[in-house]
């Protein structure tokens, strides 16, 4: 199953050049990079958000694959409604193909207000895979807070102020709640590696039933980070355990990526604007052990699910 | 042979789900359409039926996968009622944009708060401007009939756009009457298969849904469901000839009862013009001259046909099972509009009735036809059975 990148270089991507993404975004990369390895028909489902208004604006659109978009809290209904006919017309004998079906949305539209609209879709067991791609916010709208935006973060609607140091709340673990669907394929990753992202997508979408996979994608500009450093700081996030990268196949967890060295948090943040104030005032050390802390949390319970232990190299 | 049950108006549109045999039902239950999910679910259990019935989890994701999957070429038909109905309200324009055919059974009931199982229009009421066919039906014999009919009206390649195939909760969708069922057979032939045009799953001429268009495209996007409205006018009465022809059941867009050479007409929608007519026949035999004109195609709106059915009329009541609140009330909006912008300048008294199911009764069809009789005509609303 694993893909080669001899294999895939050539290979026309389903969505062209000329769209209208910023320069150094992570969510056209993710599509990319996740579709590269894919080698069955498309049909693309389209949350709102970024990736759906600027990759279609009418006249035109990016997409040389099928493609819809309906509203913004429903793509995971609207990956079920496409596949529920798929299966009807294909029982008819008026699709003679196999199709497979993917769903992206970001963070908003998948975390919060598309929740419900995924739940149902993955418990109801429809054959597709939905992408998150997840920037930490709601982008297309101005940068304000989601359920996804980590605890310390500058966003529009949780300002870091002279008396709220930006956002108060650590973000959910949606990668958990989809594998508490109990479905075949769950997976967590970012654009470290861009093999690892090709991979677990074609697992993903060749994998029968519902799948998931929750990819963190930088948006250069609420991020406030240079675009030329979007690998890198997707490395760096992948490096200091900010996200940890897995697998559940089956309800078995694997843990894809463990970091030999221990890499302070900082290093993740220091880049970005969003964190300025982190690093700003009285209040910084507190701050920064508050985001080291979250990590160490986060990574014990990854580490715990997966049944693995950590040594690094060197210690901090 | 077609054949006669003793059936309610929500079995009797199940029913004719099941004749119709669609590709795919995406559906979440509410009171009072619950009954044709639910029977439906027993088709499915039972392999009635060869559609994949997606049980969502919220009517706005029943609403989504039927736009999908009527996207994808399939065919499609749901059902629901009140909050529901509302809460699809944000992906109805979506569908009518798409000109995704969907048959859609629509149980009229009222809209909380406060909270209220019982019929009234407000909630298709509500979804009056999104681009959807709205006909609203008298009976179980007409739902039956009309989820038929409304197959071929939303599919026709001129028209596609859904269509609302609304009865009255409770007092249509569970009582019992005689209903007479086609054959399976006839109801096939007549529907058809869907040959759809731009499916999303035409692997060879990709297409995409849901483009964002701004100022520069979106009007003239808009035009084009105007000139489907049209459309749609110009050929329902063909099919619903074509219909009569094999059912023997003929459906017009505005039901006129005794109004040819009427001097006073109520005009009405959906089950209450049952009552309506049964005093049109009492007051016949006392001399007066009345008249009652049912209103089906609410979307579009029969403009010329229902100024036809008035012209020349002393006055008129207009009935409405729904508020605009602040406003003029659907159904009076659209017939004063309609006779006031030709100069027609008949009095018409605007009446609400029914609201929250409150009974409409036969002597309050009496007492309206002799305000219109007696003059006693104002430009206020009236509340028909209202205690205060």
């Amino acid at each position: 199953m694993s893909i080669k990148m001899k294999d895939v270089i050539q290979k026309k991507s389903p969505m062209t050049q000329g769209h209208r993404m910023c320069p150094g975004c992570g969510a056209p990369t993710a599509v990319h990079q996740g579709l590269m390895g894919v080698d069955s028909p498309l049909v693309i489902i389209n949350a709102t958000g970024c990736l759906e208004v600027s990759t279609t604006v009418y006249p035109f659109s990016a997409w040389n694959v099928p493609w819809i978009h309906t509203a913004f809290e429903n793509a995971g209904a609207g990956a079920s409604g496409v596949e529920a006919a798929y299966k009807a017309l294909k029982k008819k004998g008026k699709i003679d193909k196999d199709i497979k079906f993917v769903a992206f949305g970001g963070d908003g539209g998948t975390y919060d207000i598309g929740l419900q609209s995924l739940s149902g879709a993955l418990e109801r067991g429809h054959d597709f895979t939905y992408i998150c791609y997840n920037n930490q916010g709601y982008m297309n709208t101005g940068a304000q807070r989601s359920s996804a935006t980590p605890r310390g973060a500058n966003a529009t609607t949780s300002p870091a102020g002279s008396v709220i140091p930006g956002k108060l709340q650590k973000p959910k673990d949606l990668t958990s709640i989809a594998a508490a669907h109990h479905i075949p394929y769950v997976a967590q990753t970012t654009l470290y590696n861009h093999m690892d992202v090709a991979n677990k997508v074609k697992t993903a979408i060749e994998t029968p039933g519902p799948a998931f996979v929750n990819i963190l994608v930088p948006c250069v500009l609420f991020w406030r980070l240079d675009p030329a450093l979007q690998g890198d700081i997707c490395k760096k996030a992948a490096d200091t355990r900010f996200w940890p990268i897995y697998e559940v196949i089956d309800g078995e967890w694997k843990l894809s990526y463990k970091p030999k060295k221990r890499v302070p948090v900082e290093e993740f943040l220091k880049p970005q604007g969003r964190y300025s104030h982190l690093f700003k005032g009285e209040n910084s050390k507190a701050l920064l052990e508050q985001a080291q802390a979250d990590i160490e949390t986060g990574w014990q319970y990854i580490l715990d699910r997966c049944g693995e232990t950590w040594e690094p190299q060197d210690q901090l | 042979m077609p054949h006669k049950e003793i059936t309610s108006g929500n079995w009797a549109f199940a029913e004719a789900m099941r004749q119709i045999n669609p590709d795919v039902v995406a559906a979440y239950p509410i009171t009072p359409s619950t009954d044709i999910i639910m029977k439906f679910a027993e088709f499915v259990a039972n392999g009635k039926v060869d559609t994949n019935f997606v049980t969502v989890e919220s009517e706005h994701s029943a609403i989504t996968a039927c736009v999908t999957a009527s996207a994808s070429g399939a065919r499609v038909m749901t059902a629901s009622s009140a909050n529901g109905v509302a809460l699809m309200h944000e992906i109805f324009p979506i569908a009518g944009c798409f000109r995704t055919p969907i048959v859609f059974g629509l149980v009229n009931r009222s809209i909380g708060a406060p909270i209220n199982i019982h019929c009234d229009h407000s909630d298709s009421m509500g979804q009056r401007d999104l681009g959807w066919i709205h006909l609203y039906c008298e009976d179980a014999q007409e739902a039956y009939d009309t989820a038929i009919m409304a197959i071929r009206l939303s599919e026709n390649d001129d028209v596609l756009t859904p269509v609302f195939v609304c009865q009255d909760g409770f007092i249509t969708s569970h009582g019992f009457e005689p209903v007479e069922y086609m054959d399976d057979d006839a109801v096939k032939d007549f529907v058809g298969e869907r040959e759809p045009v731009n499916s999303l799953l035409d692997l060879d001429n990709p297409v995409s849904y849901g483009s964002f268009a701004m100022s520069e495209y979106y009007f003239e996007i808009k035009r084009q469901q105007i000139e489907a409205h049209k459309k749609a006018l110009e050929l329902y009465d063909g099919i619903a000839r074509e219909f009569e022809a094999v059912s023997g059941r003929y459906y017009p867009m505005i039901d006129c009862y005794r109004t040819e050479d009427a001097d006073q007409v109520i005009v009405i929608m959906s089950s209450a013009s049952g009552a309506v007519k049964d005093v049109v026949d009492e007051m016949r035999e006392k001399g007066h001259k009345v008249g009652c004109l049912r209103i089906r195609m609410f979307r579009p709106f029969p403009v010329e046909a229902v100024r036809n059915a008035l012209k020349g009329k002393k006055a008129v009541a207009v009935l409405d099972r729904s508020l605009s609140l602040g406003g003029t009330a659907p159904l009076v909006a659209e017939v004063r509009s309609a006779l006031y912008a030709a100069g027609e300048m008949i009095p018409i008294n605007s009446c609400i009735y029914g609201l929250g199911g409150r009974d409409f009764f036969p002597q309050y069809a009496e007492d309206i036809f002799m305000d219109l009789i007696n003059g006693r005509m104002s430009p206020e609303e009236h509340y028909i059975g209202l205690l205060e």
